[in-house]
């Protein structure tokens, strides 16, 4: 039987995050190198390719605070084949969704006219800006995930057993220790 | 507020009661009020405050000085009731929930008022209104605006009908006041225990427990104080029985309780009566004031020395878990009305921590009947396994709706061709917590050893949506879960977004993997009755009705339990856009192509 | 003889010994066996309202906190359908509540975080509900963040019970079940509540925090940070 080595074409994005799980994929360190040799990246800030083709996995960190948040994750759902939520965003909301007990208008009122220190403020309006939910969501909220990877944000050591086990086949499990929630 | 305190002699044990008589003089349950109980009662304020907040008809916020409740049942909903409810609503211009700027009036909804054989029913102020139309709307209305108190209203109005379309021998029996209770004393103690055991008389409420049985543990357990309680809380929806019972066989009940009183040796009985009834209170109230007088209720009841025994009515206040036994003696004990850890059982540990009998009013009418009439009679009467009749509380999609009383196993079809019942496509048996039947399953037996029913008996012929039938359970049981266990406080409220997610046409098939998922955890883990049996309409409805969910998926993918366009109207407002990209457009909403769930 | 009279039952097959009146649960951890549980404390009567510690006895499923152990009942508890439950428990807690871990101060000494660990939750699976429930900072030793409240009513016990002092109860029934304290203005301050208070220690998550004492102990080395509960739970009963 043939067995053709093709490697795993993953695309990575973050949405409401704060790109600390990304930083946490990179701190895998000397690990990237085979772990290069497994994979290749498509669309992902690390590639800076803005959109994604078709991919056998998704790693997603961030919730969805906005509507290009929305548009990007139904394209990964389209592309990827296996999607991940990564972090504490992706997967509960995280610190974009503690303003979700407040109306989005009081929001942007606060932040763009009334705040202490604004002069002559105005609630940008632009087209080009995405506009924010009413409220901030998971993932799963929107799309099915496959699997979850908590952490704020998981560990180096999670995130490379993870892919290990995903790479290999296996059902990723993460022991004591590499199963955070903060 | 003093005064009510002092009618109830300052007694912490009729908190319920008390706060019910506020709501009537106060429409609702005010903070400084709380506090004033609590400290006139002597009790900590956070208990007060938390036995106010969990009773249905206590607000804690202000309420109109008309307070209209809708009966929510699924029969009220096929007859009409939210159309009435949105008529009655708009000719006050308010929305549902609201009170109107004048304080005058609020409209809500509330569980099932037991008026199904006469729906769509409502409460005002707490008494019932049944066989709604536009014009008695439209009458109902107007009498709000014009302020008199509801008593004073026409009497039709208040009429409520009684609707008894087959006797059995329980409803044909007119046995006189005290009759029974004469039967048992001329029998002594020992021999009715041993008469009801033989009876095989099981408690009608729907667990089938063995009445004899509780009676003869209760009666030995230590203690000198003792109890019997009447459950006449009868929330299951769809279930009017005990309403028929208590309205024209109040006798017959009242002597059964006396009965048990007697045989277990309890000095004091309760009759634990639903809020919704509070228009029985007054001829039962009579009626046990009519015994006093005869000697049948007080000292030495029928000259038998040392038989001391009296009767105390509850009132309930919208809370389907003190159905339960023991969540019913927390309730008569002025506390929430949750179910306790068992064991100890209420015939050791019940009322005040004393050996405490609880049977239902249809019990305790069946226990009257044998003592008369003796356990071979009844046990003449049934099946082996479930000896007497059952009162079938009949409703929905038939001619004639009303209370039947058949032998026990008497089968689904001949119910449904007694009650003039066409083109069925479905009958709720024993209520949501009950079994719903397919047609391919009609020639089923009523009894415990085939599909047991504590009486509702909801018909639904094929013009009726199974799914927005399982809905009106799911919302039941999420309104009346008492939160005390994770499963059952959390599970309901799921299971009441799913169904609603799905109706909407918003639901997935994961959504019906996750229905089964909550249900059969709320079956395995719950702390009690309710939440074991909150998903039975739910997991009934996706086994035997499956067609009528498929149909509602508009994708085959996770579509967002909210609307997404609807989700950036408030960013749209603050910002004053409206161009394409502050939308989602219809293409936003179509299928994703490896988003489903297999 | 006397060794014929000692009352064991089976728990996944292993022996265990009881005293009268314990339950199974009890009698478990006493013997070194972990359950998993959120709302039993061992110094309150079980009450049984989180049914994380769901077990099945004779092959009915039973909450083990409240279930008296019986001689010769055969007990499981360590098998994935039990696991399989109490995994969707510990969601519907998540998904009920607002608990973001990463700004909690009790994250790596909370039950529920630790149970989520040991049981291998990764996702609160449904979507969550988002409560509103608003912090209550009246108090000047003590900050109070309901967003966290699971509903185990050990606070509630403690105060009345030990503290004599009723500070919290509940009301509202169903969803809307929520922790109230003692005052008409519905606020901390106006309760007697005091740091050296009983109730102050035995919240399962971090409903009841110490003001002005935070991160003490950084992340990372927290307790359930160094070893999972089924390890701690079972040593700390061998301690007592």
């Amino acid at each position: 039987m043939e067995q053709v080595k093709r490697k795993l074409r993953v695309a990575t994005t973050s949405l409401a995050g704060c790109f600390g799980c990304h930083m946490s994929l990179l701190d895998i360190d000397e690990r990237l190198v085979p772990l290069l040799d497994l994979i290749e990246l498509d669309a992902s800030p690390l590639t800076d390719l803005k959109h994604c083709g078709p991919c056998d996995l998704g790693l997603i960190e961030g919730g969805l605070c906005n509507a290009e948040n929305v548009h990007v994750l139904r394209e990964f759902r389209r592309q990827c084949q296996t999607l991940v939520a990564v972090g504490s965003c992706a997967i509960t909301g995280g610190l974009p969704a503690q303003r979700n007990h407040l109306d989005i208008r009081d929001c942007l009122q606060t932040v763009y006219l009334t705040g202490v220190g604004v002069e002559r403020g105005f609630i940008p309006n632009d087209p080009e800006l995405p506009l924010p939910l009413d409220r901030v969501h998971p993932l799963h909220d929107v799309v099915k995930i496959d699997y979850f990877l908590p952490g704020c944000p998981p560990s180096a050591d999670a995130i490379w057993q993870f892919l290990n086990d995903l790479i290999a086949g296996r059902t990723p499990q993460l022991g004591h220790g590499l199963i955070r929630y903060d | 507020m003093s005064s009510i305190v002092a009618r109830h002699r300052h007694d912490g044990t009729r908190l319920v009661q008390i706060l019910r008589d506020v709501v009537a003089a106060e429409g609702y349950v005010a903070p400084r009020v709380i506090t004033a109980l609590a400290e006139a009662l002597a009790l900590p304020r956070a208990h007060v405050e938390g036995v106010a907040g969990f009773y249905s008809f206590f607000a804690t916020e202000p309420r109109g000085r008309f307070r209209v409740l809708f009966s929510g049942n699924v029969t009220d909903e096929m007859a009409g009731s939210r159309e009435l409810c949105r008529r009655l609503l708009d000719s006050f211009h308010l929305e549902l929930g609201e009170v109107s700027r004048d304080g005058l009036v609020s409209v809500g909804t509330t569980s099932c008022t037991g008026l199904c054989d006469q729906g769509p029913a409502l409460l005002v102020n707490g008494r019932a209104i049944a066989r709604l139309t536009p014009q008695r709307i439209g009458a109902i209305s107007s009498l709000i605006r014009g302020g008199s108190p509801v008593d004073e209203w026409p009497k039709n109005l208040l009429r409520i009908h009684s609707h008894v379309e087959k006797r059995g021998i329980l409803l044909s029996d007119q046995l006189a006041p005290g009759e029974a209770l004469s039967a048992a004393v001329r029998r002594g103690r020992e021999a009715t225990l041993a008469e009801l055991v033989r009876s095989n008389l099981r408690g009608r409420g729907g667990a089938g427990f063995s009445t004899g049985a509780k009676w003869s543990a209760c009666a030995a357990a230590p203690g000198e104080e003792r109890y019997v309680v009447c459950n006449a809380d009868e929330g299951e929806p769809g279930t009017f029985k005990d309403r028929e019972l208590l309205g024209g066989h109040a006798n017959l009940v009242v002597d059964g309780l006396c009965v048990a009183a007697y045989a277990v040796g309890a000095q004091k009985g309760f009759v634990y009566l639903r809020g919704e009834y509070e228009f029985l209170v007054a001829p039962l109230e009579e009626q046990l004031a009519a015994r006093r007088e005869s000697g049948l209720l007080g000292r030495n009841v029928l000259g038998v020395d040392g038989f001391d025994f009296d009767i105390e009515l509850h009132v309930g206040a919208g809370a389907y878990v003190c159905g339960e036994e023991s969540a019913l003696i927390e309730s008569l004990e002025g506390k929430r009305g949750i179910p306790r850890n068992r064991p100890p059982y209420p015939v050791t540990h019940g009322y005040l921590g004393k050996p405490t009998v609880v049977n239902n009013v249809e019990t305790l009418a069946a226990a009257a009947w044998i003592v008369v009439h003796g356990a071979d009679a009844f046990r003449a009467v049934g099946t082996a396994k479930s000896a007497g009749t059952k009162l079938l509380s009949v409703s929905g999609d038939v001619d004639r709706p009303g209370t039947y009383e058949y032998p026990f196993g008497v089968s689904v079809e001949r119910v449904l061709a007694d009650a003039g019942a066409r083109n069925t496509q479905a009958v709720q048996v024993g209520g949501p917590s009950g079994t719903l039947l397919a047609p391919h399953e009609f020639q089923r037996r009523i009894a415990l050893e085939d599909v047991p029913s504590a009486g509702a008996f909801m018909v639904f012929d094929r013009s009726r949506d199974m799914l927005a039938v399982a809905d009106n359970f799911a919302r039941f049981f999420a309104h009346e879960s008492c939160g005390f266990c994770t499963p059952c406080r959390v599970g309901t409220t799921l299971n009441a977004q799913l169904m609603a997610r799905i109706l909407a046409g918003k639901g997935s098939r994961g959504d019906f993997e996750d229905l089964a998922r909550i249900s059969k955890l709320m079956k395995a883990a719950s702390h009690c009755g309710l939440g074991a049996t909150a998903g039975n309409p739910v997991l009934d409805a996706l086994a035997k009705y499956r067609p009528a969910f498929d149909r509602r998926l508009k994708s085959l993918d996770v579509l967002p339990p909210f609307d997404l366009d609807e989700a950036l109207a408030p960013a749209r407002e603050a910002t004053a856009r409206d161009d394409a990209g502050a939308h989602f457009d219809e293409e936003d909403e179509r299928v994703i192509p490896g988003g489903g769930y297999e | 003889m006397s060794d014929d009279a000692r009352k064991t039952f089976a728990l996944d097959g292993q022996e265990v010994p009881f005293e009268p009146g314990q339950t199974i649960l009890q009698a478990a951890l006493a013997a070194g066996h972990y359950v998993p549980h959120l709302c039993f404390h061992p110094e309150f009567r079980p009450h049984g309202s989180c049914r994380v510690c769901t077990v099945k006895v004779n092959g009915r499923t039973t909450a083990s906190c409240t279930t008296p152990a019986r001689d010769d009942d055969v007990v499981e508890s360590h098998t994935e359908e039990l696991a399989e439950l109490r995994r969707s428990l510990i969601q519907f807690l998540f998904t009920e509540g607002n608990h973001f871990c990463p700004s909690c101060e009790q994250s790596g000494n909370c039950t529920l975080q630790a149970v989520g660990y040991e049981l291998g939750v990764t996702t609160g699976h449904y979507n969550p509900l988002f409560p509103n429930r608003p912090l209550d900072a009246s108090h000047p030793d003590v900050l109070l963040d309901f967003n966290r409240c699971i509903l185990c009513e050990l606070c509630v016990h403690a105060s009345a019970e030990v503290d004599k002092k009723h500070v919290f109860a509940l009301s509202g029934r169903g969803i809307t079940k929520h922790l109230v304290v003692n005052a008409e203005s519905g606020r901390l301050c106006d309760t007697p509540l005091a740091v050296y208070d009983k109730a102050m220690s035995v919240c399962p998550v971090g409903v009841i925090q110490r003001k002005g004492r935070g991160f003490a102990v950084p992340i990372g080395t927290r307790t359930y940070d160094r070893a999972p509960i089924s390890g701690i739970a079972v040593a700390r009963r061998e301690e007592v």
